[in-house]
């Protein structure tokens, strides 16, 4: 029963990523793609939770720290590219 | 003790279920809702809450069935509860300065007023 809604939740989870992915593809601006990116980050973490708890180990957990601070720097990063287009200023 | 790991059994998969739920959901809201700025706001909460929902959810599996107190996984329950609305914050603020438009039916733009005012200003 357990393991019967763990993998309903992985399941649910797909299909947001597919969600996630149709907004990728068709999204008429850059920054929604951006939005887009950091959500499915935010997925794949969850992902990695539930198939950890699905699998009774705790191996995982570097990597959701791992994911976490990875795309948030890859959005920050294109946030500053859109909005200055640079990402490292130079001194002036 | 049985009855007691069946009741924590059924609170972490109604955790893990809300969470995944409540990320749907907000997946469902950054299909559907009309402007940049509508679908940043579904996403970002939607999916910060639901990835806390589960977090805290394989945090007390782990702490109850494989006696692990995982100090890795509140560090990045509280991690990802600070940055995930700041990089929403980063990603709107960006859009807005590079001129996306707003959506058709919007009604009120304080933000293009005073951005107007700091302009004349100088």
């Amino acid at each position: 029963m357990f393991e019967t809604l763990m993998i309903i939740a992985l399941c649910l989870l797909v299909v947001a990523i597919m969600c996630n992915l149709y907004r990728i593809v068709k999204g008429p601006s850059s920054a929604d793609r951006v939005q887009a990116l950091d959500s499915v980050g935010i997925n794949i973490i969850a992902g990695i939770a539930v198939f950890s708890v699905f699998l009774h180990t705790h191996a995982f957990f570097d990597l959701i720290l791992l994911i976490g601070i990875l795309s948030f720097i890859g959005t920050a990063a294109f946030a500053k590219f859109l909005e200055r287009g640079v990402v490292i200023e130079r001194k002036r | 003790m049985a009855v007691i790991s069946g009741i924590s059994e059924w609170v972490i998969a109604l955790l893990v279920l809300l969470g995944a739920v409540l990320s749907f959901l907000s997946a469902i809201g950054l299909v559907r809702l009309p402007d940049i700025y509508l679908r940043s706001h579904a996403a970002t909460k939607g999916a910060t809450l639901g990835v806390l929902c589960i977090l805290s959810g394989a945090f007390l599996y782990l702490m109850l069935f494989l006696d692990i107190l995982s100090v890795k996984l509140l560090l990045g329950i509280v991690f990802v509860f600070i940055t995930s609305p700041v990089a929403g914050h980063l990603n709107g603020r960006a859009a807005y300065r590079s001129g996306v438009p707003l959506w058709e039916k919007s009604v009120q733009d304080d933000l293009r007023r005073d951005l107007n005012k700091e302009i004349s200003k100088e």
